[in-house]
């Protein structure tokens, strides 16, 4: 079965490379640009993974996590953060709010797509 | 002869040197000659601005006349020697060291002096890096300029099969993101390069003043103490090696006066123990203690176990004055954002203002505001009064229903179609 990935990122060039690479490992990639809907998106959808960027137009990757958290239904939805904010604060601030992954920009390819299958492989704490 | 009792002798000893005459000098400053007798012969107490206006007539920094050259040298080798971890004997000889040798007392003295300004510069540097919106923003647009470059660079390096549709539009977005990252960093370095505040930054009187503050803790036992003491504040400027200028010295007595008046007027152990049964609530607190709720704002501030930030702007909306906390970000350069409490309530005296702020873009987080304004000075006929408006920031501790989405500044401001917005975030392309 196709697995499915919201990816929240505004930077167009980037979500079309993420789109490309998770596409050829055989994901359903939707992309969204702006936070404001996210949440909701992601509610209806419940896909297999979400990867959020931080600083996004309307809700940033932050508050996005934060209320996919608060919901019981979302607690263990593997959700990989791809910041270019990488000061050890806002990893933690991400870890404190349940983030199941936390990677800087600029990230490699090999890295992020390893990420990608360990947060989503059976048996993975959070998949 | 105390210490403090030979700055006369130091005057006269400059003035000798200088060839002035001891009537000149006193017309230069404005007082007889006779009253300057009697300073110069150790028989009346000098502080405040007379010392100023005498050492400013010398050509003096005013410690030169208060502390005296050997014991300014003494404190730097004592400091020294501190700093390297020097104990034991050898430690409390600094006295014999400077007798003996003083030429390398006096190199050892500069370059202890020296490390002490370099490191005050790479403080303010650094904290300027962390706290500067544009070049936070700029390194934002680079780091993520560099992600899309890197990840489109890779894909076409290790893809042996690419479909030539992927390809050419691969090739499109590298064209474009090397532009695009050219452009930014052709922008950062211009940004770095024509800033006329970044040689002389660590010395902003307003940066000396809250470098002066942080290391006191925003807190002056002395102060609650003695209350409004001219002396004691004169003291505190005077020994703090953070406040290099005379403008910061002024600005800090400044701010001093005001923790003295308030102070004098309300006790710490007084709020403490109103707060004990009243909470954090200004307006209660205010009733209870039949205080002027700035006051109260101000003096919550200091209370170190409540973690509060507070800001204070003059009638121009001007940041005067700003305890930091934690994910509040005021930005040092470039105007506030305008939906602050402590900008609604300019102009509104009486009016106390409160509420729940949540900071976009940067920390993303929440804090319960309260503002207020007061007026300044005496009232007058027909005369506006000069206001300023107080801002205590406390760390939310629990859910509110209703919350304001607020910015720090409005170029990197991510909220979408905001009633008060001046430019373009750079955060992206909306207005």
């Amino acid at each position: 079965m196709t697995k499915h990935v919201v990816l929240v990122e505004d930077e167009t060039n980037i979500a079309e490379a993420i789109r490309f690479l998770l596409g050829r490992e055989g994901w359903r990639v939707e992309t969204l640009a702006n936070g404001n809907a996210a949440v909701e998106v992601i509610r209806k959808a419940r896909p297999d993974l979400v990867m959020l960027d931080v600083m996004l137009p309307g809700k940033s990757g932050f508050e996005i996590l934060k209320e996919l958290r608060a919901d019981a239904g979302f607690a263990d939805m593997p959700i990989l953060m791809l910041t270019a904010r990488g000061h050890a604060r806002d990893r933690e601030m991400a870890e404190l709010a349940g983030v199941s992954r936390f990677m800087t920009k600029p990230f490699s390819n090999a890295e992020m797509l390893d990420a990608v299958r360990e947060l989503t492989a059976p048996g993975s704490l959070t998949a | 002869m105390s210490r403090e009792a030979l700055t006369g002798s130091r005057i006269r000893e400059r003035r000798v040197m200088a060839g002035q005459k001891q009537a000149d000098l006193a017309k230069e400053i404005g007082i007889s000659a006779s009253y300057l007798n009697l300073i110069e012969h150790n028989r009346r107490r000098i502080g405040g601005k007379l010392l100023l206006n005498i050492a400013n007539a010398l050509g003096v920094e005013p410690t030169a006349l208060t502390e005296g050259a050997e014991a300014a040298l003494i404190a730097s080798l004592r400091e020294a020697a501190d700093d390297a971890g020097l104990s034991g004997p050898e430690a409390g000889r600094a006295d014999e060291f400077a007798g003996r040798f003083p030429g390398w007392a006096d190199v050892l003295a500069s370059a202890q002096r020296r490390i002490a300004t370099l490191e005050r510069t790479v403080e303010t540097l650094t904290d300027r890096l962390a706290h500067d919106p544009h070049l936070a923003a700029s390194m934002h647009e680079l780091l993520t300029t560099a992600a899309a470059i890197r990840s489109t660079a890779s894909i076409l390096a290790d893809t042996k099969t690419l479909e030539p549709e992927w390809r050419d539009r691969f090739h499109v977005n590298i064209d474009q993101d090397s532009r695009r990252l050219a452009d930014s960093a052709q922008a950062l370095v211009g940004y770095l390069e024509a800033d006329p505040e970044a040689s002389s930054v660590a010395n902003s009187p307003q940066e000396e003043v809250e470098a002066f503050l942080a290391a006191h803790r925003f807190s002056f036992a002395t102060l609650e103490v003695a209350g409004l003491d001219a002396g004691a504040i004169e003291k505190l400027t005077q020994a703090a090696p953070e406040l290099q200028s005379v403008a910061g010295r002024h600005i800090a007595a400044n701010v001093l006066q005001q923790v003295a008046r308030d102070a004098n007027a309300l006790s710490i152990s007084a709020l403490r123990g109103a707060l004990d049964t009243l909470g954090p609530d200004p307006v209660a607190l205010a009733m209870q203690l039949d205080q002027p709720v700035a006051r109260i704002l101000r003096r919550m501030a200091a209370l170190p176990e409540l973690g509060a930030g507070l800001l204070v702007c003059d009638r121009s909306g001007t940041v005067i004055f700003r305890k930091s906390i934690d994910g509040f970000v005021v930005p040092r350069f470039g105007a506030c954002c305008p939906l602050w409490p402590l900008f609604s309530v300019l102009g509104q005296t009486g009016v106390v203002a409160r509420e729940r702020l949540h900071q976009l873009g940067r920390a993303s987080s929440e804090f319960d505001c309260i503002a207020t304004c007061e007026t300044l000075g005496p009232s007058s006929y027909n005369t506006p009064p000069l206001v300023q408006a107080v801002m205590l920031i406390l760390p939310a501790r629990e859910i509110a229903s209703a919350r304001l989405d607020v910015g720090a500044t409005c170029r990197v401001c991510p909220r979408d179609g905001c009633p008060a917005r001046r430019e373009p975030s750079i955060l992206y392309d909306g207005v």
